[in-house]
């Protein structure tokens, strides 16, 4: 049993998953060393320059307030809200696909001052948490922690077992004080664990054909229905756009897939440890080898295999010869990756899939191990197969993958997560975001994101003539300097 | 005790981040947590009219990315040290330490550490802006506060003729502002001034270097900024002109560019001249609009502005003024200090033919909601607020047009409502949005 839901707080990746944010070396040699693997652990290394990353309250604030139903409230002064507005954008989008009427996201910043930080913010907690019950009417109320909340040492325990009697809803703290953690992707587990501990409970029943999907944003919802359907199977999107309720009984479903491994591992393996949901473990469906295994793994939880294995043989005849026809068009182009570690690790699979040589990779962070005690399976794949390409592991360090591409001249740049593309694209390199968590989705995901490479590469105005133009803040120094020049050979 | 924020329209301090990104050359050096940089900057910029990282800024902003080690025990070294790499590594001309909540919880000595590279005679500056000190309005108070005590050169002043320094929008938290800054240069140079103007294209060091040349310093805001053109005055001996409201449309630029002109010394012929030539222009297609506005179903009942002081300020002036509209409600969000709310409101209120508009101070989304739901609007009004406010919008059966942060569902680029221009600009806009909530 790896996960502990008595815990008040979920420990940090670092801990829990020997998480690291520095690391320079190759793939193999990565996945070789991870205490996943049964290596010898590797050790972080730090640096002594860095560019702004981001921390674990984003992450955590974005899963809860695209809770239906749920109020979040923010006990931080006003800028660790500032990535409401964007969480607002995506709301909007979700709703918008879905048919929905729009609403604005149901947060509310307890605006701590100079005050609160000699006397105390309990106060404005307290305060906080009653107008979110006033305003909203809410089934559930989050509370997220903040640098500030946290270094004072208010009491937030205490402030909601004191309110227990006077609000009649769960108040669920989330511990996400961004100094906590370098990984960001800690802040998914604080949110998960508030759902855990605080709304999800044993199941009434087993619903046999229940697949509980997390995800983000849900954009494929209707194709994975419809897929689904197939064989007789029900996918419920969680955690953002699901309700209250239907958290409530998460626990009741036959299976839990994921979109992203670095997103799903600590609510999968804990709904499968705590309630016997399977947690599907295997690839993330990008690509059609990733969909093979996605489904796969569905097959056996479900033991439904011999339908999926017929669904699998159905679906990927469909894009065969599209899958044939673009990948011709991209044989031999060269690419340098920068994602979190599911998707980046993922993609380099798709990427070769589509012929496309990858020169570089570079994650976020990296987990050596996941909740369920094994190496990601999309790491695993690379360890296992016959190339091996240098690797490195940084926190959105621009800087670093900027002496890379001038270097290396890829001729396409793959990324995830905004701040980063823009300036592969400054440097006139075709870059590619990978913003849409479903992007090269299954099969027919794959033929049109290799279509959407090729339009890419089709037309380089832009980039060419923006190269042209602007500056990078670079010192030409810094160019002839080697990447990791500021990433310590000391480990820590 | 500040209230609780629901919809937040500004953001903490440390936003003043986005201030320095907007000075060219000029570079924030973040010492807080791992979040700020990326929140703040997706607040002010990406997600408020995508308004892009600038040459330093976004993810590429430098941040210690303070952790546990830092808060326990200090993250002096580790700030000094990424102060040293950064003045390898990056290309520029003032280095700007800005801290958040962590270090100044904690207490880190951050003067001595910039002292260290000042006496080295690098630009350096810091400044102490804490999330929980005030909003970024605030933090770019104290911002230029360091930058005039540990940057500009104590020396006197080499006064220059003509040239005026510009104080006004705050960066990037108004999407407009480098389209402003562009028209209001124009307007400016149009009555033979030479605009100093610190921000955005083909100014940065230069601009802040001749600061203390200037005839005098133009502050066209309701309050912010105030402090800083008096430290401007004690320090160089500048006199000031503080003109509250910034101007959208024919009769508020005319009556600043005659203050203004005034102020200067300017011949008050130079003036009338460029305003009657500006003037003929607008009314020309202020006429051609005149058909639409007289002659359709499609006009907006009373209006409703949700912004800071600069825009809830002047578009009330130039509706009620200009376009001939009644205000219902205007909710001023910028936590306007309470010494200046009385004077700011008694502007809202010249708006001449007795016409009077209600003012609540405050940027809680909460207000607004329910100020509005006590209000009967007896046609579609006006809604000239942020994104949030879309779905108020929607509720009252408004039309909406996002002007104030957060502006997350339009791109700006050098668009400005100010002047001649900028508002036959926001007439468009305006009657766009009437007119597209139909077909």
């Amino acid at each position: 049993m790896g996960i502990n839901l008595d815990l008040s707080e979920v420990p940090i990746r670092e801990n829990r998953l020997g998480a690291i944010t520095g690391y320079s070396g190759s793939i193999k040699d990565l996945a070789g060393s991870s205490s996943g693997a049964g290596g010898c652990a590797l050790k972080n290394r730090e640096r002594t320059l860095s560019q702004t990353s981001s921390c674990s309250s984003g992450c955590c604030q974005g899963m809860l307030t695209g809770i239906r139903g749920a109020a979040v409230v923010n006990h931080a002064p006003l800028g660790c809200s500032g990535d409401t507005i964007a969480q607002n954008m995506a709301n909007h989008f979700g709703e918008y696909f879905r048919g929905w009427e729009h609403t604005n996201i149901r947060l509310i910043n307890t605006n701590m001052d100079e005050s609160d930080t000699v006397f105390g913010g309990t106060e404005k907690l307290r305060n906080g948490i009653r107008e979110a019950y006033r305003r909203f009417n809410p089934q559930a109320i989050f509370i997220t922690t903040s640098c500030a909340s946290g270094i004072i040492g208010d009491d937030v325990k205490g402030v909601v077992s004191e309110l227990a009697d006077e609000i009649p809803v769960p108040i669920i703290p989330a511990h996400c004080e961004g100094f906590r953690t370098n990984i960001w992707a800690t802040g998914f587990d604080a949110a998960f664990h508030a759902v855990l501990t605080g709304l999800v409970q044993p199941p009434r029943q087993r619903r046999t054909e229940l697949v509980n999907i997390i995800n983000f944003r849900g954009r494929a919802k209707q194709t994975i229905t419809d897929l689904f359907a197939q064989v007789g199977l029900v996918p419920q999107f969680i955690v953002p756009f699901a309700s209250v309720d239907e958290l409530r009984y998460i626990s009741e479903a036959a299976a839990t897939l994921t979109i992203c491994g670095t997103l799903g591992s600590y609510l999968g393996t804990a709904l499968e440890e705590q309630y016997g949901v399977k947690y599907i473990k295997t690839l993330p469906p990008h690509g059609s080898l990733g969909m093979d295994g996605w489904l796969t793994g569905l097959g056996e939880a479900t033991g439904k295999q011999k339908e999926i294995a017929e669904l699998i043989a159905r679906e990927k005849e469909k894009s065969r010869t599209g899958l044939e026809e673009v990948r011709s068009k991209l044989e031999g182009k060269t690419a340098v990756i920068g994602m979190g570690p599911s998707f980046g690790h993922a993609y380099i699979g798709v990427l070769q899939e589509l012929g496309i040589k990858v020169l570089h990779g570079t994650s976020w962070h990296y987990d050596q191990q996941y909740d369920h005690g094994a190496l990601p399976a999309a790491t695993q794949r690379l360890a296992d197969g016959e190339e091996d390409i240098t690797f490195s592991v940084g926190d959105q360090q621009n800087y670093e993958m900027i002496n890379h591409l001038q270097r290396l001249k890829p001729d396409l740049y793959f990324s995830r997560h905004p701040g980063t593309s823009v300036w592969a694209s400054k440097l006139g390199i075709t870059a590619i975001p990978v913003v849409e968590e479903y992007t090269a989705f299954g099969y027919q995901g794959l033929v049109n994101f290799g279509w959407r490479i090729v339009d890419a590469l089709t037309n380089r105005h832009f980039v060419t003539k923006l190269a042209q133009k602007v500056k990078l803040p670079y010192a030409d120094w810094w160019y002839r300097q080697d990447p990791y020049t500021f990433l310590d050979r000391e480990a820590a | 005790m500040s209230g609780v924020v629901e919809e937040i329209r500004n953001v903490c301090a440390l936003g003043a981040l986005q201030t320095v990104t907007a000075i060219e050359r000029a570079v924030p050096i973040i010492h807080a947590g791992p979040g700020c940089g990326q929140k703040l900057w997706g607040a002010l910029s990406n997600s408020n009219g995508f308004q892009g990282s600038g040459y330093s800024g976004g993810h590429s902003a430098i941040c210690t990315n303070s952790t546990e080690q830092e808060v326990v025990f200090g993250g002096t070294d580790k700030l000094r040290e990424t102060v040293e790499n950064t003045l390898k590594v990056i290309d520029a001309d003032l280095y700007v330490i800005l801290t958040g909540c962590t270090a100044d919880i904690v207490g880190d000595d951050v003067g001595d550490v910039a002292r260290g590279f000042q006496n080295d005679g690098k630009p350096v500056v810091v400044v102490e802006t804490g999330g929980f000190k005030g909003n970024n309005y605030f933090g770019h108070e104290l911002l230029w506060d360091a930058i005039i005590d540990q940057y500009l050169e104590k020396r006197p002043a080499r006064v220059q003729q003509g040239l005026v320094n510009v104080w006004t929008v705050l960066p990037y938290q108004d999407p407009f502002w480098a389209g402003t800054l562009i028209t209001l240069t124009k307007l400016l140079k149009g009555i033979g001034l030479t605009p100093n103007v610190i921000y955005g294209t083909g100014s940065g060091g230069s601009s802040i270097n001749a600061i203390p040349d200037a005839q005098f310093n133009l502050l066209l805001s309701p309050w912010l900024g105030l402090c800083t053109v008096q430290k401007l005055e004690e320090r160089y001996g500048t006199p000031f002109l503080h003109y509250p409201v910034l101007p959208f449309g024919a009769t508020e630029t005319g009556r600043f560019l005659r203050t203004t002109g005034e102020f200067a010394g300017v011949d008050a012929g130079t003036v009338e001249d460029y305003i009657s030539q500006e003037e003929k222009q607008y009314y020309y297609f202020i006429e051609r609009a005149a058909d639409l506005l007289f002659e359709t179903r499609f006009l907006p009942g009373h209006f409703v502005t949700i912004a800071d002081s600069f825009y809830a300020l002047g578009l009330t002036r130039f509706l009620v003024r200009d376009l001939g509209l009644i205000p219902e409600i205007q909710f001023v969000t910028d936590d306007v200090p309470t010494d200046q709310r009385a004077r700011i409101e008694a502007e809202f209120n010249d708006l001449g033919e007795g016409i009077a508009t209600r003012v609540v101070f405050g940027a809680d989304g909460a207000t607004v909601r329910d100020e509005l739901a006590k209000v009967t609007f007896r046609e579609r009004p006006l809604i000239l607020g942020s994104t949030w406010d879309r779905v108020i919008a929607r509720e009252l059966k408004g039309y909406p047009l996002s002007v104030s942060m957060p502006v997350s569902d339009r791109l700006v680029l050098n668009q400005s409502y100010i002047g001649y221009d900028g508002a036959l600009s926001l007439t468009e806009d305006i009657y766009s949005v009437i007119l597209s909530s139909f077909q």
